[in-house]
């Protein structure tokens, strides 16, 4: 009788744990493929630089990014399934069209650039192995074209999430490298700064939290949630979707910065290809991952930037824009996806474009967008009328304003000393 | 016959616009009135984006210029 007991108290256990585990499964996917877009063809390029120039000493700071990805993005979660709008729609209908108009205008012209960027990532990627730019970029936009023509936005997502979990290459690449554990340990795990504080420490900080926190991932994940139809019951399973996915991005970070910190350390490093050039002279199987990688963060990056454009242009425009719809049923929301990769494609294939131009205005511009973004977030989430319940308590409104406070002060430094690179020297 | 289809043709162009300029005006029309309460902390916080903003035009303004010269 007893041990009859125990058996069904096992079993019972475990299904308990296998339905959890499914039912995690099925709503988890925004939260994932957004944060480890996040390490898009820019991210990865600051990683490998930043592992390059100061080896495992900045990973301590990488770890503090964890929780302000994570409390920036959650709130879109809430205002998503909750209000059941994207991030466009409510800014348009909450401030107005004047600060509608800005927010949609700023974010076309920001994902587009960005979008740029990720295909010159995923060509010089693929240039390794000798594949022309034109051949990536014509082979690309059809496989990004065929993701979101068949019609499912769970197709879409699973396929994404295939992507997605490519981007983890970089965690056997790093045990090819032999790293010492313990060497990764006393430099990275204790918050100092290599070689003291100064301007060089200062603009990489800036920028590794630019890659961190961006505009498109606000109103994507918005989108995304309102799109796969989650609910306010799905809310807490989409927030750890969100912290998973949070984990893995630093995960993914920390790991580029172990092998090029162990492989690299003291060189010079401009762009994540040339990072991989260096590494395949080193190591082939471990320069081919981080190519593989970038290529992939290039990919994941730009099917998420070019759906946030197409849902916030939808939305505004009253254009039918769901995944779920066939190209029939919602063409001007797979034209505006289709025109954005084709044009920011093309702009690469242009000889002599001024794509380092074109990577500085990148950051430029997501500066004058994201603490519009952000702050528009922070209230959307206090309106009480729409959020209900579910609005920010006050811990989560302090900790959200500070995280959001030093975002807005870092990235307009980085804006800056972007545009005036012997200022801070 | 070629002069009517250019007729047509800047017709039709000038008809696309004004499609699209009417949407507009429907846009702002649907989304005058802000949803949200406009308490101080909105007002403030509103205020900031603009300062905020016209400051990183300006720079962005002197950037250029200094990049012209």
């Amino acid at each position: 009788m007893c041990a009859t007991n125990f058996f069904a108290r096992i079993y019972y256990n475990y299904r308990r744990i296998a339905k959890t585990i499914i039912l995690f499964l099925i709503i988890s996917g925004p939260g994932v493929i957004v944060m480890l877009a996040d390490n898009d063809a820019g991210g990865i390029t600051t990683y490998a630089a930043t592992g390059a120039k100061y080896g495992y000493g900045l990973i301590w700071f990488l770890v503090l990014l964890l929780p302000v990805a994570y409390y920036v993005q959650e709130m879109t979660v809430r205002l998503g399934a909750v209000t059941k709008r994207g991030h466009a729609e409510a800014i348009f209908s909450a401030f107005g069209p004047f600060w509608g108009w800005f927010s949609l205008l700023d974010l076309a012209l920001t994902d587009w650039l960005t979008l740029v960027t990720e295909f010159i990532g995923m060509t010089a990627a693929l240039s390794i192995f000798h594949v022309p730019p034109i051949v990536t970029i014509i082979v690309v936009s059809i496989v990004m074209l065929l993701m979101v023509l068949q019609g499912r936005y769970w197709t879409w997502e699973k396929i994404a999430l295939v992507f997605a979990a490519i981007n983890l290459i970089y965690v056997p690449g790093a045990f090819l490298v032999h790293p010492s554990v313990s060497s990764i340990l006393r430099q990275g795990a204790i918050p100092h700064f290599p070689g003291g504080f100064n301007n060089d420490i200062f603009f990489f900080l800036m920028a590794n939290i630019g890659t961190t926190i961006a505009p498109w991932m606000i109103f994507f994940q918005q989108s995304a949630v309102v799109d796969k139809g989650l609910q306010e019951k799905d809310i807490a399973w989409e927030k750890l979707d969100t912290f998973v996915g949070s984990v893995f991005t630093v995960v993914v970070a920390i790991f580029i910065i172990v092998v090029t910190g162990t492989v690299l350390k003291g060189m010079q490093v401009e762009s994540a290809a040339q990072a991989a050039i260096k590494l395949i002279s080193v190591n082939r199987y471990v320069g081919t991952f981080l190519a593989i990688g970038l290529f992939d963060a290039g990919f994941l990056g730009a099917i998420c930037i070019s759906l946030a454009s197409s849902w916030a242009l939808g939305e505004i425009f009253g254009w039918a824009h769901s995944l779920n719809f066939k190209i029939r049923e919602a063409p001007w929301f797979y034209g505006a996806y289709l025109l954005a990769l084709v044009t920011a494609g093309s702009v690469v294939l242009i000889p002599k474009a001024p794509l380092v131009l074109i990577t500085l205005f990148v950051q430029v511009i997501a500066v004058t967008l994201l603490p519009a973004t952000l702050v528009f977030l922070i209230l959307l989430l206090n309106n009480e009328e729409t959020m209900g319940k579910y609005k920010n308590t006050r811990w989560q409104n302090i900790i959200i304003s500070t995280i959001v406070v030093v975002i807005i002060i870092l990235s307009t430094l980085y804006a800056i000393s972007a545009l005036f690179p012997n200022l801070f020297k | 016959m070629f002069k009517g289809m250019r007729v047509t043709l800047s017709q039709r162009t000038g008809e696309f616009f004004w499609r699209k300029f009417r949407k507009i005006r429907e846009i702002n029309k649907r989304y005058e009135k802000s949803s949200i309460k406009v308490t101080p902390t909105v007002k403030i916080a509103l205020l900031f984006l603009r300062i905020y903003l016209i400051l990183l035009v300006l720079i962005l303004v002197y950037k250029f210029i200094t990049l012209v010269r």
